[in-house]
């Protein structure tokens, strides 16, 4: 898509692009330079003695259990995120399409969680479940299940997964909205007539059209489970217990904040950006044929 | 409806109910216990009414911070660090992504395609994975503990960029066309009819920014340690971290509801605005 | 007319600025929260009030971790602190950054202030000095494990309340009756690996590792894989699934549950004493650390914890002579009775223990001088002065992990002090290969 009608200027385009290039160079394309270039280095914690190791660190890396566990875990929680999310949200957005009436009070009550930072909402429901205070957790025990994420890594994990689904409702519940609205009534008015139940005509119908929309968000899910989330689990688990939710991000982070493993978080750092960049090239080439649709 | 199912319509509503209340629970205990006594907190089962110490929690809070245990600071200051951070980089990431954007749809110039690339990219590079090097670029610039530390490093964002490029490449041809034949240079296009034309786009951008901003966690953890310069989201988190002593959950509480306030209250007075530059953003 | 307004402001700042620099600034990152952070600002106030050439100024820097890693990533932008409170398990750490710290001894020497290693307590001075005895690092504020009980529960349950378990063979029995009597929670711990682990091995006269813990050289490994160990923690395990050990995390969380009430045992640190005095609503008393009694040797003494102050280079010369007149100031006897009496850290002084004891202190607050007595219990033997590992942080957290799957009933103990010891001693490579 170009324009017809442009402008030309020896100096103006590059004085309008400059500082988001600049800033781009200096705090993105730098700094990840340089994580490619420490990830080939043994540092010691202040940074006096540096030593070149080539791919040692990535070796010791993929030999680490704990390394590859926090792969499995990561992608658990992903899956549990996303599918948890979509799927609610799903639910939501089809019986909001159904009412007429209230529908924009509906929306507004159901999409403010889509401003609480994930480290707030971890906060939120790890003050629902504490171990010794929360109110869920009292609940519980009232039903017999001992509640104790601080020792029991599933319950921890089910914790953060309900802090960070929690949020992502919302984002989720306007793109179903809006999917949604965007189907034509007549094709479902067509089915109607054809003598199919609202049940039928969704999973024949809706579902189908919809699933665009649910791809997309699929993939933001999983970004989102994989990135946004570390404010959840900083706020909460802190990875624990015994690693059960130290996802990739917060591994690296910790490595290189806590354990001042300078080497090994660069490393991390590295072997997460691919698999960004394999995420984003598959949302960007399913999104270009999305508009096709 | 297409057919008349009473019972459908029923059932729709009650499962939309059900998800408020769902949605609104932990609100709903945090607002509660915002407003008690420590000790109700700590009586296992708290009261699910709210309580009576509204005032002197949430001043205490803003005024002095959390008072045992972890001492916090005043979380006025936090939630007024929080605006500037918020504020700063809607206002930056709009400013610098909307010139770049202008130029790189009406303009030719070489390396146009390699400028819109390398902007591109950095999609691919969430903080998250660049975290200690770029810590340590901010603090070879000495900008630990700054705003402009805190700012600068958020505000060079594709996903603005991309939005004002969908925007402007729907711009009519024949107003750039106009432009010309008056003779008028490509920036007084720019002010009297690109900028106006998108004042929607810039609003939608701006609550979603906003929300970005104020919601930063990795980025402030990293490069403030000052507690003056806490943001209202940090300052949370720095409360619950164990010290030696209890975690003061009613002030904690208070706090959350101090943090998440603003954002909501920009999410909810724009939701026309927010609900189209969500949508829009993404595509 | 604005000129001159201009100009004038700009006097008066220069004015002050240059007045500020007569007074040299001494920047002090710490991580204290609570009575302890009102502690160290009185601490600075005094110093300040009691002369005018200096000037420290305390600042809180957040965690321990957190403090650490912005001093590393402050000095490498040139611009550290003077003085630096680093937790002990950052000491190995600390001491190979051979250009970025100063030790102590030479700081007081440098600035010819009186230091003499022999008046502190040799448990605590051991731990923060290199092998020739020369001190490193100035041990500010340092504690030890203690056992908590809560007196009004043992009353209830018809335990003696004088006579807290000494072996952990009294122990379980104590347990047993406190469970049967309704208690839901009955034993918790904070720091389980500073207690289970590094003092539960200095008490019994087990090495924790290799080269006298590490004090000895980098090629240590890690011993706390040792039937006795295995033992321990496979009886705590199993306390676990009984419902007698309530585990509350890796930090000091536990010490809240005592506090409430909820738990009436607990082990923790003696830095809890303060909160707890102000926040329970029982009486309780503290005690030694139990000990197994079939163990020959033991109890011997335990180690410290707490961190202790760094002073950090690159800072212009004529402020190491501040910072030593500091460092002098803390050692005085009334100064280290007023820090040791208002947080319960030990005093590091012995004149400030006799000090304290002679001031009827003790009568009123037992349990003070109980760290004192438990840390001296016995001369500290090779196993027993400390423990020196390099990434410790990660190293711990790594003992703490398996620790957490023993507990969880997800792992047998053997199984888990194996691979602690495995993935430990990963850590100690890597460490040393960073730092030959």
């Amino acid at each position: 898509m170009e324009k017809r009608v442009v402008f030309r200027s020896a100096w103006l385009p590059y004085a309008l692009v400059a500082p988001q290039i600049a800033i781009t160079i200096v705090f993105f394309f730098w700094p990840a330079v340089q994580a490619g270039w420490y990830s080939f280095q043994l540092q010691d914690a202040f940074g006096e003695r540096t030593q070149f190791v080539g791919f040692e660190n990535y070796r010791a890396l993929f030999a680490d259990a704990n390394y590859l566990q926090s792969f499995k875990i990561t992608a658990v929680f992903s899956v549990l995120v996303a599918g948890a999310g979509i799927a609610i949200s799903l639910l939501l957005a089809a019986m909001a399409d159904r009412v007429i009436r209230g529908a924009l009070a509906y929306r507004t009550l159901l999409i403010w969680p889509y401003a609480v930072a994930p480290a707030v909402a971890g906060v939120l429901w790890l003050f629902l479940f504490a171990p010794s205070i929360g109110i869920v957790t009292f609940a519980l025990r009232a039903l017999g299940i001992q509640w104790d994420w601080v020792l029991q890594g599933d319950q921890a994990m089910l914790l953060v997964v309900i802090a960070a689904t929690w949020k992502q409702i919302s984002y989720n519940f306007l793109f179903f909205l809006a999917g949604l609205q965007s189907i034509p009534r007549s094709l479902i008015e067509a089915a109607a007539i054809d003598g199919a139940g609202p049940g039928r005509r969704f999973w024949t119908i809706v579902f189908p059209l919809l699933s665009p929309t649910a791809f997309f968000l699929l993939v933001v899910n999983v970004v989102y489970a994989f990135f946004e989330t570390f404010g959840v689990i900083d706020a909460t688990t802190q990875g624990g217990p015994a690693g059960a939710t130290q996802i990739l991000v917060y591994k690296v982070y910790y490595d290189g904040v806590k354990a001042a493993d300078l080497g090994g978080s660069s490393a991390q750092s590295v072997i997460l950006m691919f698999i960004v960049i394999a995420l984003t090239v598959v949302q960007f080439r399913y999104v270009e044929r999305r508009v096709q649709y | 409806m297409i057919e008349n199912r009473p019972w459908l319509t029923v059932f729709s509503h009650a499962v939309l109910i059900a998800g408020i209340l769902v949605v609104g629970f932990p609100l709903y205990v945090t607002f509660v216990a915002s407003t008690r006594t420590l000790d109700d907190i700590l009586a296992v089962p708290m009261p699910l009414l709210p309580g009576d110490q509204l005032w002197q929690n949430y001043s205490t809070v803003l005024g002095t911070g959390t008072t045992r245990g972890i001492t916090s600071g005043p979380v006025a200051r936090m939630m007024l660090n929080s605006l500037i951070v918020a504020l700063a980089i809607a206002f930056g990431k709009i400013a610098i992504s909307i010139i770049a954007s202008f130029a790189i749809v009406f303009f030719r110039f070489p390396l146009r395609n390699f400028f819109f690339w390398m902007i591109f990219i950095t999609l691919m590079l969430p903080v998250e994975v660049r975290i200690i090097p770029t810590f340590k670029v901010v603090a070879d610039l000495g900008m630990i503990n700054s705003y402009v530390g805190l700012t600068l490093p958020l505000i060079a964002s594709a996903t603005a960029t991309f939005l004002f490029r969908q925007f402007f490449l729907t711009v009519p041809e024949e107003l750039a066309e106009a432009a010309r034949i008056d003779g008028a240079g490509p920036m007084r296009f720019f002010w009297d009819v690109v900028l106006p034309l998108s004042k929607t786009s810039i609003a939608a951008l701006f609550v979603i920014q906003f929300i970005y901003g104020w919601n930063q966690y990795l980025w402030p953890l990293l490069i403030t340690t000052d507690e003056s310069m806490s943001t209202a989201v940090i300052g949370i988190k720095r409360m619950i971290n164990t010290g030696d002593a209890l975690t003061e959950w009613n002030l904690v509480m208070a706090t959350a509801m101090l943090a998440l306030l603003p954002p909501a209250l920009v999410v909810m007075l724009m939701q026309r605005w927010f609900v189209k530059g969500l949508v829009e953003t993404e595509k | 007319m604005k000129l001159t307004k201009l100009a004038a402001t700009l006097a008066a700042v220069l004015l002050c600025a240059s007045q500020a620099h007569a007074q040299v600034e001494i920047q002090w990152w710490h991580s204290m929260t609570g009575a302890n952070n009102t502690g160290v600002n009185e601490l600075a106030a005094k110093f300040n009030a009691s002369q005018s050439a200096y000037k420290v100024v305390p600042v809180f820097k957040g965690s321990y971790p957190e403090s650490m890693t912005a001093a590393i990533a402050a000095f490498r932008a040139g611009n550290p602190p003077h003085i630096l409170q680093v937790f002990e398990v950052g000491t190995a750490t600390m001491m190979s950054a051979k250009g970025a710290i100063v030790p102590v001894a030479k700081v007081m020497a440098d600035a010819k202030e009186k230091f003499n290693p022999k008046d502190y307590l040799p448990t605590v001075t051991g731990y923060y000095s290199d092998s020739k005895g020369n001190m490193l690092s100035y041990p500010f504020n340092s504690s030890t494990v203690v056992f908590y009980v809560n007196k009004d529960a043992f009353k209830k349950a018809g335990l003696d309340p004088e006579k807290a378990p000494k072996t952990w063979k009294e122990f379980m029995a104590a347990a047993q009756k406190l469970k049967g009597a309704g208690q839901e929670c009955v034993y918790t711990t904070g720091w389980p690996a500073w207690m289970h682990i590094e003092n539960f091995s200095a008490w019994h006269n087990v090495p924790i590792g290799t080269k006298q813990n590490g004090m000895g050289g980098l090629d240590t490994e890690f011993r706390i894989n040792s039937p006795l160990h295995v033992r321990h923690v496979a009886m705590l395990g199993d306390m676990a699934k009984k419902g007698l050990f309530t585990y509350s995390g890796r930090r000091n969380e536990g010490e809240a549950r005592f506090a409430s009430g909820e738990c009436p045992m607990m082990t923790s640190s003696t830095g809890a004493q303060g909160t707890i005095s102000r926040t329970a609503k029982f009486d309780w008393s503290v005690n030694f650390m139990p000990y197994h009694d079939d163990v020959k040797g033991a109890p011997q003494n335990s180690i410290i914890g707490g961190a202790s102050l760094w002073v950090m280079a690159k800072k212009p010369a004529a402020d190491y002579k501040g910072v030593a007149k500091f460092f002098s100031f803390l050692s005085s006897p009334e100064i280290q009775m007023f820090w040791h009496t208002s947080t319960g850290y030990v005093p590091i002084t012995l004149a400030a223990y006799e000090l304290t004891k002679k001031s009827g202190f003790y009568e009123k607050h037992p349990g003070y001088d109980l760290a004192v007595r438990q840390l001296t219990n016995k001369a500290p033997t090779d196993n027993s002065k400390g423990l020196r590992f390099g990434n410790y942080v990660q190293g711990r957290e790594v003992i703490e992990e398996e620790m957490e799957a023993v507990f969880a009933g997800k792992k047998e103990a053997k199984a888990a002090m194996d691979d602690a010891v495995r993935r430990g001693n990963d850590i100690l490579r890597k460490f040393e290969a960073a730092n030959k």
